[in-house]
């Protein structure tokens, strides 16, 4: 470097700055969060709307008949309420409308534990019928080929086409929800497993007895709340 | 060696795609290229979205390499990058909801993707924008082609599929397990042990070629 | 909100769902320092704690950034705070466990940017676990990653006695030996249900 004074720090030895550094890293940063927060903005209203779309695909698939939807949540104490915005963590239920507005059924969210990983599965219930009207897996990790199959398998998914969740007289249900070996199906509120997935089939069936056992009665008590479509004291 | 400015151009694109091959010759980048290559429409968007960031960041970070100071220049090259990254995270997600859940946190990952910060630090930092967005270019394709290689392996073998069309009759028994984790560490050790195959085919054919001269 | 069971989580993270061999996550140091069971050993060692330390910032900043409202910037924001911290920490060894640092130490910063780290931050913030839940699912991984890279480098320390081909040495035997632990690990699935 210095080939004069090799003993000597070199001439040009001013106390190291640090400027550079601190313009370098903030600029950077603001050009970046410019570029972030404008992207955002741009992408935001097309998300939000493929978003919901892909929900209410969802929901009225598992509500046959259905043309509209609310959303509504439950509290921990068993209140239902309106819900609004991205709260997470909540349990949703979306009241499906047929076309006159008249309640065609709830659609349910429910996870828990499959095979591989959680998993989460959307239900419909029909209040008319104290059933579940359709059944669609919304998060999956099961194995490709085998655990897949409570997604596609046709005798499977027609265990959901009308199953038993009716009330009893202290408005619990009468007889949760069981897995029963494939082909041994006797009841309507037992689930026909798929040989060969027979963990992801009673996985699916766990979480569905687990969440009606819960959610069904509650349910089943405020349908007043969902049938109008609005609650007492909150909006229209 | 040609010096001619253009050929140089043309040699700064070529190179990524298969002599400096970012997979296959560099074996770098390997998560995502393991992750989400069990269908070959994953592969592409994988790949796709990998060649933009590194387009982006390779051009950002070689316009302002003389504005990066070489102590922050690591931290600098991580904020460009995450920022590409996180636009295209936006996109996608935008375009189609499904593919953005079918490669899941994975996107995000792009960001310690080595194949991009090596560039940047490599490449990008020591030369003009023009070279850095060939250079750029070239790896991402590079980087992509292999995706797709890998990502139809398993897609034909494992779902006797190919974009979704059925290839093979109805009859075949896919190999699922080319479609598990387990099968995306065959295939890569696969195409790797085929590119090895060739290189010493050549090095023996060079050697031949100079003992008979 | 994420009900699993702690037990469960855990299990999930190290075995079922072990990082390097089902998600992929951590491959360059798994080919990497995988030669020697020792270094694997205090690999496996420095990732778990790294881990620790990266979910407890990742549950800072997620809450952070819910209250700011600004979730585009989860992502810019983890790799830079799980940088510095890890940095920071790495500083404070140094200075007070010599005997620590040098054991784990050389790893550090090279850790920092594994896909692993940042996968981690991601997956228990898109599963929605609590601060105790986001623990266990960061030593859970952490273990899991140490269990795959030992028994890795166990193999690896065989397989150089052994006389293999030209071509398959290096890292396609590497990856040919991983395909294979990974079906291995298949058979954990379930475990947790």
């Amino acid at each position: 470097m210095n080939h004069h004074h090799p003993t000597l720090n070199p001439p040009a030895a001013e106390p190291p700055s640090s400027w550079p550094m601190i313009r370098a890293l903030a600029g950077i940063g603001i050009l970046c969060s410019l570029l972030i927060v404008s992207t955002w903005q741009l992408t935001l209203p097309t998300i939000t709307k493929k978003k919901n779309e892909y929900l209410e695909k969802a929901i009225y698939q598992v509500l046959p008949g259905a043309t509209s939807k609310k959303t509504f949540k439950i509290t921990p104490d068993g209140k239902i309420e309106q819900f609004e915005g991205e709260e997470r963590g909540v349990q949703r239920v979306f009241a499906g409308y047929d076309d006159q507005g008249r309640l065609v059924g709830l659609a349910i969210e429910a996870r828990g534990q499959g095979f591989q990983d959680v998993l989460k599965i959307l239900y419909g219930f029909s209040p008319e019928k104290q059933a579940i009207i359709g059944m669609r897996v919304l998060e999956s990790k099961e194995t490709p080929g085998l655990g897949d199959k409570i997604e596609k398998d046709p005798d499977f998914l027609a265990n959901f086409k009308e199953l038993d969740v009716s009330l009893d007289e202290n408005a619990q249900i009468r007889n949760p929800i069981v897995p029963v070996k494939h082909g041994t199906k006797a009841n309507p509120w037992e689930i026909d497993s798929i040989t060969g997935a027979t963990i992801s089939s009673k996985a699916v069936a766990n979480i569905l007895r687990e969440n009606t056992l819960r959610l069904i009665p509650v349910v089943m008590k405020n349908l007043q709340a969902f049938e109008d479509g609005s609650l007492a004291g909150n909006g229209p | 060696m040609n010096t001619d400015p253009a050929h140089l151009s043309t040699n700064e694109f070529i190179k990524g795609l298969w002599r400096e091959n970012p997979i296959f010759v560099q074996v770098l980048g390997m998560c995502p290229a393991l992750a989400v290559t069990n269908s070959v429409i994953n592969a592409i968007a994988m790949g796709l979205a990998t060649t933009f960031v590194l387009i982006m960041s390779s051009m950002l970070v070689s316009s302002l390499r003389s504005f990066i100071p070489r102590q922050v220049r690591i931290a600098s090259y991580i904020l460009i990058i995450a920022t590409f990254v996180t636009v295209a995270e936006y996109f996608i997600q935008a375009i189609s909801i499904e593919l953005h859940k079918n490669l899941g946190a994975f996107i995000a990952l792009i960001v310690v993707n080595c194949l991009i910060l090596g560039r940047a630090e490599a490449f990008a930092s020591k030369n003009t924008i023009w070279p850095a967005f060939l250079d750029a270019a070239g790896m991402g394709l590079g980087f992509t082609f292999a995706l797709i290689c890998l990502g139809g392996v398993r897609e034909l073998i494992g779902n006797g599929t190919l974009l979704g069309y059925m290839i093979f009759s109805e009859n075949y028994q896919p190999w699922i397990v080319m479609i598990l984790p387990g099968g995306g560490f065959f295939s890569l050790g696969a195409w790797l042990l085929l590119f090895n195959w060739m290189k010493s085919r050549k090095e023996r054919l060079n050697l031949a070629a100079e003992n008979s001269r | 909100m994420a009900t699993e069971s702690l037990t469960y989580i855990f299990i999930n993270a190290a075995l079922v769902n072990n990082f390097v061999l089902a998600y992929f996550l951590g491959i360059c140091p798994f080919l990497g320092v995988s030669g020697k069971y020792e270094t694997a050993l205090r690999m496996g060692g420095a990732v778990t704690f790294v881990m620790l330390v990266s979910s407890m910032c990742a549950y800072g900043i997620h809450w952070l950034l819910l209250q700011l409202d600004a979730p585009y910037l989860q992502l810019i924001s983890y790799i830079v705070v799980i940088a510095s911290t890890v940095q920071l920490v790495e500083m404070f060894i140094k200075k007070f466990s010599p005997a620590l640092f040098r054991a784990l130490g050389i790893f550090l910063p090279l850790i920092t940017t594994n896909c692993a780290i940042l996968g981690l931050a991601l997956f228990q913030t898109s599963k929605g676990y609590n601060f105790v839940q986001a623990i266990f699912y960061a030593l859970g991984a952490g273990v899991g990653f140490t269990i795959a890279l030992v028994i890795m480098a166990g193999i690896r320390e065989e397989l150089d006695l052994a006389d293999t081909p030209a071509i398959v040495r290096g890292t396609a035997i590497v990856l040919m030996v991983a395909g294979i632990l990974s079906l291995t690990f298949m058979g954990f699935a379930g475990l947790g249900g």
